[in-house]
Formats: C-alpha cells, sequence, structure tokens
C-alpha cells in the first residue's frame, strides 16, 4: 500500500474542499478501497475519512411515503430495518444476498454504489486495462472472460459492475443526492454510473470534491412491496458476486400487471435498467408467455464480448425466474439464502 | 504523521501513537498490542480469519484502518472467555469438533458471536450457514461449526432466562 495523508475532517463542506484536491480519495467503511489499495489497484495521496460526518447514517420517512437513506447508513443496518424492508422487500433481498455478513455489517450503502468492478484484469496490476491505466488496453478480450459485460460494453472495457443493491434502487427509480463544489445536486442512480465508450476510467457522473450525502426512494416505488424479489445467481451458493442477477416488481390488479420494474446485475458497467422489457408486461397476465416475451426484450441488444454467450440465455432465464417469484408474492419473511435459486419459498418455484 | 488513537480493547482503554495511517486494525492488534488471537488470513477481506467485534458489530479487522477506529470498542477473542471459564462458543467448539487445525478458529468464534447478537439465524442451520459464509474453513469442519452454534446458542438463551428471571 501506497503512503497517504489521513484527513478526518468535521463537516461536509470541509470534506468537499479536502477532496477537491489531485490525489484524493474519500474513505466511508474501505471495504473495497482499502483491497484495491493493498493490491496496489488504488494509490491515492489523501484519503479523506467522511465516517464520522454528522446527519449521515439517518434513514428517514418522507411526507411522500418514500424514504430517504444517510450515505453511511450500513448495508446490514438498512437491510434490517424492519420497515425498510417491508417496504422496499427487493432491496434489502439484495442487500442480503451481497458479500459476507461482516462486509455488510461494515460497507456503507454510498460506498456500495461507488465500488470498482471485480474484473481481474484491472485487480492485477500486471495486466493491460484501460479502466486503470487508460490507453493500456484489455487483457479481458481474449482473457478469462466469461463472466464479463454482454450489454453495453465497447472495445475497450468489458467489465461489469458488481453491486446487487444498486439493480433493485435502478428499478424502482432511487435517486442519489450528491453534495460538491457547486453545491447540492441529484442523480438517478439508474445514470449514476457510466457505460465505457473509449473513455473506461470515467466510471460514473461524479465530479472532483463530490460525495454522496444520501439515497432516496421515491413513495411510489412502495407500490410493488407486495410482488418484489431479486434473484442472484452466482458461481457458489453463498458470498459471491452475481454472474447475472435481477430485480423484478410487479403491480398486479385482477390478474393483470399494471405496472413493471426490471433491472439486471452483472451484464454490463452499470446496474441496466430494461424498460422495454417493462413496456411488453403492462397490460398483459403475469404468466409464462409474458415472462419469456420480457425476458427477450431485455436482452434484445445483448453480444458476447468473450466467452460469454451463455450469459444471454441465462440472464432471460434469470429474468423468467425473478418474475415468476414477484408474481408469486413476496414472502413473509427473508428466504434462509436471499435471492438465492436454491432458496425454498413455497408456491414461488415450480 | 503521528496520529494518537484511543481505543477500549477487550474492557481496556488503551491510547496508541500511530506512525503511519496504513496500520489495519488487523495489524494493529498482532504486531502492536501482541494480540496474536486474531489471525491473518487472506489480508483482503475474503477469509474472515480476522473477524472481531467493534462497537459489537462483527467486521474483518484487515479491512480498517486503526485512525478511522479512534473511540472504538473492540473485542477480540483474547476478550471472550471469563478467567478461565470458557465463553459458550469456545466450549461448544471443542465439545463439536469444529475445527482442526484451528487457524480459522478464532475468527469462526468471532463472527458466530456477533451472528447470535444480530438475531436472524434462530435455530435454523441453513441461516446460520448463510450467517457464517464470510468465514472459511480449510479443514471443512462445517458440520461441527453449525452444530457448535446451534448448542451455543442454546445456552445462551438457557442463560439468558435465567438472567432475566
Amino acid at each position: 500500500m501506497n503512503r497517504f495523508d489521513y484527513l478526518r475532517p468535521a463537516s461536509i463542506a470541509d470534506a468537499i474542499a479536502a477532496a477537491a484536491a489531485p490525489g484524493a480519495a474519500y474513505l466511508a467503511a474501505g471495504t473495497n478501497l482499502l483491497d484495491l489499495m493493498k493490491g496496489g489497484v488504488s494509490r491515492p495521496d489523501i484519503l479523506v475519512d467522511v465516517t464520522r460526518l454528522p446527519g449521515l447514517d439517518r434513514i428517514e420517512r418522507l411526507p411522500d411515503g418514500g424514504v430517504r437513506i444517510g450515505a453511511l447508513v450500513r448495508n446490514a443496518d438498512l437491510a434490517h430495518d424492519p420497515d425498510f424492508a417491508r417496504t422496499y422487500p427487493a432491496v434489502a433481498e439484495a442487500l442480503l444476498s451481497g458479500a459476507s455478513a461482516q462486509l455488510r455489517n461494515a460497507a456503507t450503502v454510498g460506498g456500495n454504489l461507488l465500488q470498482r468492478t471485480r474484473c481481474g484484469y484491472f485487480y492485477d496490476v500486471a495486466s493491460a486495462c484501460n479502466k486503470r491505466v487508460p490507453g493500456a488496453g484489455c487483457d479481458a478480450r481474449g482473457g478469462e472472460n466469461r463472466l464479463h459485460a454482454i450489454l453495453g460494453w465497447s472495445d475497450a472495457c468489458i467489465a461489469t459492475h458488481p453491486s446487487d443493491f444498486c439493480v433493485p434502487l435502478a428499478a424502482l427509480d432511487a435517486v442519489a443526492e450528491i453534495e460538491g463544489r457547486g453545491g447540492r445536486r441529484e442523480i438517478a442512480v439508474a445514470a449514476l454510473h457510466r457505460l465505457p465508450g473509449n473513455a473506461p476510467e470515467q466510471e460514473t457522473a461524479l465530479e472532483r470534491g463530490d460525495l454522496i450525502v444520501a439515497l432516496r426512494l421515491p413513495g411510489d416505488a412502495a407500490q410493488f412491496a407486495r410482488h418484489a424479489r431479486y434473484l442472484k445467481v452466482r458461481e457458489r451458493t453463498s458470498y459471491a458476486f452475481a454472474v447475472v442477477s435481477a430485480a423484478a416488481a410487479l403491480r398486479l390488479e385482477h390478474g393483470v400487471i399494471q405496472e413493471a420494474r426490471l433491472a439486471l446485475g452483472g451484464v454490463a458497467a452499470r446496474p441496466w435498467r430494461a424498460r422495454p422489457a417493462e413496456a411488453v408486461l403492462k397490460g398483459r397476465a403475469p404468466d409464462t408467455a409474458s415472462f419469456r416475451a420480457a425476458a427477450e426484450a431485455a436482452l434484445a441488444d445483448a453480444r458476447p464480448s468473450g466467452d460469454n454467450a451463455f450469459k444471454i440465455e441465462l440472464a432471460q432465464r434469470v429474468i423468467a425466474h425473478a418474475l415468476t417469484w414477484a408474481a408469486a408474492g413476496t414472502p413473509e419473511q427473508m428466504p434462509a439464502l436471499p435471492a438465492s435459486p436454491f432458496a425454498s419459498v413455497p408456491g414461488a418455484l415450480s | 504523521m503521528s496520529l494518537s488513537i484511543s481505543l477500549t480493547v477487550n474492557g481496556t482503554a488503551r491510547t496508541v501513537a500511530l506512525d503511519d495511517p496504513r496500520v489495519t486494525l488487523l495489524d494493529l492488534l498482532r504486531e502492536r498490542l501482541d494480540l496474536v488471537g486474531t489471525k491473518k488470513g487472506c489480508d483482503r477481506g475474503q477469509c474472515g480469519a480476522c473477524t472481531v467485534l467493534v462497537d459489537g458489530r462483527r467486521i474483518n479487522s484487515c479491512l480498517m484502518l486503526a485512525a478511522s477506529l479512534d473511540g472504538a470498542d473492540i473485542l477480540t477473542i483474547e476478550g471472550v472467555a471469563r478467567g478461565d471459564v470458557l465463553h459458550p462458543l469456545q466450549a461448544a467448539f471443542i465439545a463439536h469438533d469444529g475445527f482442526q487445525c484451528g487457524f480459522c478458529t478464532p475468527g469462526q468464534i468471532m463472527s458466530a458471536i456477533g451472528l447470535i447478537s444480530e438475531g436472524q439465524a434462530g435455530d435454523d442451520p441453513e441461516r446460520i450457514r448463510e450467517g457464517m459464509s464470510g468465514n472459511l474453513c480449510r479443514c471443512g469442519a462445517y458440520i461441527g461449526i453449525t452444530e457448535a452454534i446451534l448448542e451455543a446458542q442454546r445456552t445462551l438463551d438457557k442463560a439468558g432466562r435465567r438472567d432475566a428471571a
């Protein structure tokens, strides 16, 4: 790990001023950043510790029925907040399917949004990576790439964003509140992460010094509470990143889908909101034919970036499965294995 | 750069002068405070051998900078027994062969203490296995570990009811 200066500012304004310096990085729980620093992937000159900033660790109900989540709320605390889990069950399920209990106890929701890709070539400083060293090339192309992107990738970068939490957030129109040098502004979570294009090193819409201070879920996202699930296929039962995941939420009336929300994880450099699939589902019956049609619409633009053509079919099956679960109803109790296809949820799986 | 931090470690107040902000909680415990019960396995947050409780919550001590923990209350494996009386989880790990080589055991036990206090697993073995998935055991003592946690939870439940009565 490189040497760095450690700062712990007392106010958000001081933090922004400190983090606007070249080579500065924010430190929250550090569960991803310290790992990257130990591997020499990230080499900040200054760490600006934001964990003691006041007022960023609260979960607040909003007048419109939505919720505002301070950026320093820990992943485990949000997932286990009974009111939040009842209102936004797919978000809680996604949180509990991520990482391990120790990491969820430490990791903050703001940090979760800004975690870096787990592409092995990004992590290996001996490999060429356009994201780590712009213009260096991409060893993932032609390398071990069966887990890489199938949507939105470019010749410069085929990495995926690893977050589970971001997937239902994108589906439910969550918004990130940002404080920066120019004051306060908002960015939809679905638009926070950039697709790689020719500049994969530019990963988000944030500018130097920008600090995520809160996330907001709108009140109408609560209308999906009775039919919302997250499903995550991974290479072992627990404590692994998604090969493909899906957040599915339905508003059903009289046996008809009034409104559907769908987003995918593990397929692109951002949580992938599948609006064409949502349009297919609107007004249809919640049955296998509808779900299969939605799955095909969601992956219409997909193409393999390497040895990962299987992920296109897998993503379609995961979508159909997640929609089937969502239609069957949100379980009363969180499954023993959150978001796992191996979890036994009565009536949800055939 | 010199930075002084105050911690409570296993009930004892400690003030530590850090000459380097890179020191993790794990290295502080092992290299500066001579508490070598907490193990360094992967040092990257993947194996759970370094698990300790910070302010009552289980975390990976290899992924926390000591500098950021000023004022925190730390519990390590050295602080869980009462004198010669083992913590119920320590006793249960012995009774159920919850280890072979023992390297991961301090992390397993600290993680299990955290799991029980979180109250999410109950007596469901599948929930216990899921809740313990951040602790790897290369000897494969997982069956004994799950049985030990189930038994320790029963012991602690009984003790809790006795205390309440």
